[in-house]
């Protein structure tokens, strides 16, 4: 069997050759760049993914395996633009409630079946279905698809979801609230399509190497849990030809300098920089040190629930604590890894987005210890009444650097006495899901460039919304945001409304911070979500 | 002692099942659930999710069906955290990985270590004791997970002789910085108990006798000395055994190998309750049936002592 797939890639890559004669010269089609004759690309991935089922990953691990593995409606490009998938193109209604994708009629699956719009459509109920009880059904939730809620909850027939197949080629999607950003969703793991005939013949086995059929530019040909994944070249793929990438080899490495050693000796393309090594790296390896902004913030929230500390209901005492972070000392000396320095809660990264002038950004730290200073005195705390209260975080290294720092500036400035407390990862999520914490810290990542994905955070009824912070006017904004064809004044002034209220101290916004091999073409840098596909990347020749 | 065997597996059932409800109520009482995530699910969704588990059963119920399920189909659960894969699968994967390079590792340890001792016995109070004993407390002193970082460093990166970690179907480039780094420690502490038993087997009086009547040296030592010196190091090889398959953590976590050790510990952080229990019941086998060994050694080794 093998030997048969081997020879017909032999013909298609030579028919391949014949088509195209840039790549048989051995050069990028586009860039004229040498091209390297393996073209393997090996990265280290922190821990084993929870699976490659479409509907059921949860992990950004698993959904990387997935992206290649599947293709959805839409693609995006290297700067994070949509571009078309499986689908060709979409067309929507005037209200932006009913959208209409034109499937390419060249899409195939690995065993060479047509992709048609009905594996769309049984891939979605499958994701809301109660019976595969996906921990990603609340995606579904979120794209406003008709019926997705009621189905979840038990109420519905997953048949009433609002997706149909007009035809082979054309799939229609009815929305239960206009959602402008639509398509842009159809590029997430949820909503890529299922092979159904291979799920009911193999059912949760589907996904193992040997059984599973998948419809993007690669296929699963090994997986070794904790220790390796390996996907190659799907030759049914329909713009196989121009995927310069045949292999694709994720190494699970828990240590991350084991994983830096293993780069340096050339075992990998691509690792994470532990915090702190960045300016040496970068220094001694200029080319392959990178760091590009991420849509993901670092904060601490403060307890404003009915079972939270009295002291941190006067907004003085959250604003002079705020205040006297000095965030550039925690990014350029304990993270050292050219992150930003966070004074909005969402990304200035975030696409659409302009975060508001706001007092503290613009004041030097000088100012802002003066400030916080005068501030705490007005709340009443001085030398003779300290304020006291304790901290919590996840138990890591870097969480621990950046509390104690904190800790450290509220003392000698305020003389706040802070107390550290640090929890397994579990214990501290069920500790400050039930508002048992005084300040705790918290960091999130967006779902989508959108920067509503950060902002609902702080809605009241937010179920991730840990700080019970509630603001009947961030409500009000978000919702209007919600159907409002301009937003972005809208998230500015819900910005504004944070910066004067405090609920949160934000410290900084994440940075992807690698170690990527030069010869590594195309890695989509200016892609804040990192949503990269192994068919756009090429290895150069060194 | 055919009969003592049974008895002693029939006894370890009781123990068994001690440690399998100890295992399930403990779990289930530690904060946080496998689905408790920084994203909290939806209350429908997460409904939907325990029932899919049975998790919303009540807890003499799951205990039940759980051990109906092992008794009557051997069948360990689904995975909580890995959603394809479930525990029969990840024991099958995992365990021949950590019996591998466990069971190297404690050849290893006990023929290096044996060795090191009794010719630092043997050779008492010259440089060869001395250079044993220095290597038997630095092998014992160097914690493993210095050792796997380092040796990563210096075989892969300086030297590049070896892969830094990986599995490949357990191929001898994969296995031997793993091993380096499992037995080494086991190894100084066999070395310091064999030699101190040695010496004090050699000093007793049968010995004296066995040499006053001419006996030749060799003889002396691998025909009279040897058993009764093996004793102590019996016993600590046991525990031992059990410790290289279990306790290998750190060689899953530096070394990439995919083992069981990995699977354990990432499953009690994820409170993925049916791989833990699946892997403890695994490893509380292990013990009890290491242990007979142990015990049945003993009879070989110490004709005093009767079943």
């Amino acid at each position: 069997m093998k030997h048969i797939r081997n020879s017909a890639l032999a013909t298609l890559v030579a028919t391949t050759m014949l088509a195209s004669p840039v790549l048989a010269a051995g050069t990028h089609p586009t860039t004229g760049e040498p091209l390297a004759d393996d073209q393997t690309f090996t990265y280290r991935v922190l821990d084993e993914h929870s699976s490659v089922d479409p509907q059921v990953v949860e992990d950004v691990t698993g959904a990387e395996v997935v992206r290649d593995l599947f293709e959805g409606l839409m693609n995006q490009d290297e700067e994070g633009n949509l571009v078309p998938g499986v689908a060709t193109g979409f067309t929507t209604n005037d209200d932006k409630t009913v959208y209409t994708f034109t499937l390419r009629d060249n899409a195939k699956w690995s065993n060479g079946d047509p992709v048609v719009a009905g594996d769309f459509v049984y891939a979605w109920q499958r994701a809301v279905d109660p019976e595969l009880s996906s921990p990603y059904a609340w995606y579904m939730e979120i794209t406003s698809i008709e019926n997705a809620a009621k189905i979840i909850a038990g109420d519905a027939p997953i048949t009433d979801l609002g997706v149909k197949a007009i035809d082979d080629r054309t799939l229609e999607i009815r929305l239960s609230a206009p959602l402008p950003y639509f398509a842009t969703m159809t590029t997430h793991s949820t909503l890529f399509p299922a092979p159904r005939s291979v799920i009911e013949a193999h059912g949760a086995d589907w996904t193992k190497p040997e059984n599973i059929v998948s419809n993007g530019a690669y296929v699963l040909t090994e997986h070794l849990p904790n220790e390796r994944s390996v996907r190659e070249r799907n030759p049914m793929y329909w713009d196989n030809e121009n995927t310069i990438i045949d292999k694709v080899v994720a190494l699970v490495i828990n240590d991350e300098n084991v994983a830096l050693t293993r780069y340096m000796a050339g075992e990998l393309d691509r690792t994470e920089v532990p915090a702190g090594q960045f300016p040496r790296l970068k220094e001694e390896h200029p080319e392959e040190a990178i760091s590009f902004p991420r849509l993901c913030n670092y904060y601490y929230t403060f307890n404003l629930s009915n079972d939270g500390p009295e002291q941190f209901k006067d907004v003085r005492v959250r604003k002079a604590l705020a205040m006297a972070v000095d965030r550039k000392i925690i990014v350029e000396n304990v993270l050292a890894g050219g992150q930003p320095e966070a004074y909005s809660f969402t990304p200035a990264a975030v696409a659409n987005f302009e975060p508001p002038a706001s007092e503290m950004a613009s004041m030097t730290q000088a100012e802002r210890d003066a400030k916080a200073k005068e501030l705490l005195a007005e709340a009443g705390y001085g030398p003779d009444n300290p304020l006291k209260f304790s901290m919590i975080y996840n138990t890591s290294e870097s969480h621990k650097k950046i509390a104690v720092a904190m800790s450290q500036m509220w003392k000698q400035k305020l003389g706040v006495e802070a107390e550290l407390g640090n929890m397994e990862w579990k214990v501290f999520l069920e500790t400050r899901g039930n508002q048992d914490f005084e300040l705790a810290r918290g960091a999130w990542c967006g779902d989508y460039n959108e920067a509503s994905t950060f902002l609902d955070l702080l809605t009241t009824p937010s179920g991730y919304n840990d700080g019970k912070f509630s603001s009947a006017e961030i409500d009000s904004l978000m919702t209007q945001a919600r159907t409002a064809s301009e937003t972005s004044d809208l998230y500015t002034r819900v910005e504004a409304i944070i910066a004067q209220e405090q609920p949160v101290i934000p410290i900084y916004h994440y940075a992807g911070v690698y170690m990527l091999d030069s010869d590594v073409g195309n890695w989509p840098v200016n892609n804040v979500e990192q949503n990269w596909y192994s068919k756009n990347l090429y290895k150069i020749a060194e | 002692m055919l009969g003592y065997s049974i008895r002693r597996l029939l006894a370890a059932i009781p123990t068994l099942l001690l440690l399998i409800a100890a295992s399930f109520v403990l779990i289930q009482v530690a904060p946080g659930g496998p689905f408790t995530s920084e994203r909290p699910l939806p209350p429908q969704v997460l409904a939907n999710i325990e029932a899919r588990y049975g998790l919303d059963q009540p807890m003499w119920k799951q205990f039940w069906d759980y051990l109906y399920n092992i008794v009557f189909h051997f069948d360990f659960g689904p995975s909580f955290k890995f959603k394809d894969r479930d525990v029969n699968d990840i024991i099958a994967q995992g365990f021949p990985i950590s019996l591998t390079y466990g069971f190297l590792s404690f050849l290893a340890a006990t023929s290096v270590g044996v060795t090191l001792g009794v010719a630092a016995a043997i050779r008492h109070n010259t440089w060869i004791d001395y250079f044993a004993v220095s290597l038997g407390i630095a092998a014992q002193a160097l914690p493993n997970f210095i050792m796997g970082p380092i040796l990563i460093l210096v075989f892969t990166l300086y030297l590049g002789w070896l892969p830094g970690g990986g599995w490949n179907g357990g191929a001898w480039p994969y296995l031997i910085m793993p091993v380096i780094a499992l037995s080494t420690s086991y190894m100084g502490s066999i070395a310091r108990i064999t030699r101190s038993s040695m010496l004090e087997v050699l000093n007793s009086n049968y010995i004296r006798t066995a040499r006053a009547k001419g006996i030749p040296e060799r003889q002396i030592i691998w025909k009279h000395a040897m058993k009764p010196t093996l004793l102590p190091v019996v016993s600590y090889l046991g525990p031992v055994f059990v410790y290289v398959l279990t306790g290998s953590v750190f060689v899953d976590i530096y070394f990439s190998t995919g083992g069981l050790g990995q699977a354990y510990v990432g499953s009690a952080l994820s409170r993925d309750y049916s791989v833990l229990l699946g892997v403890t019941i695994l490893y509380g086998g292990l013990t009890v049936l290491v242990n007979l060994i142990t015990d049945l050694a003993y009879a070989w080794f110490d004709p005093k002592i009767r079943y």
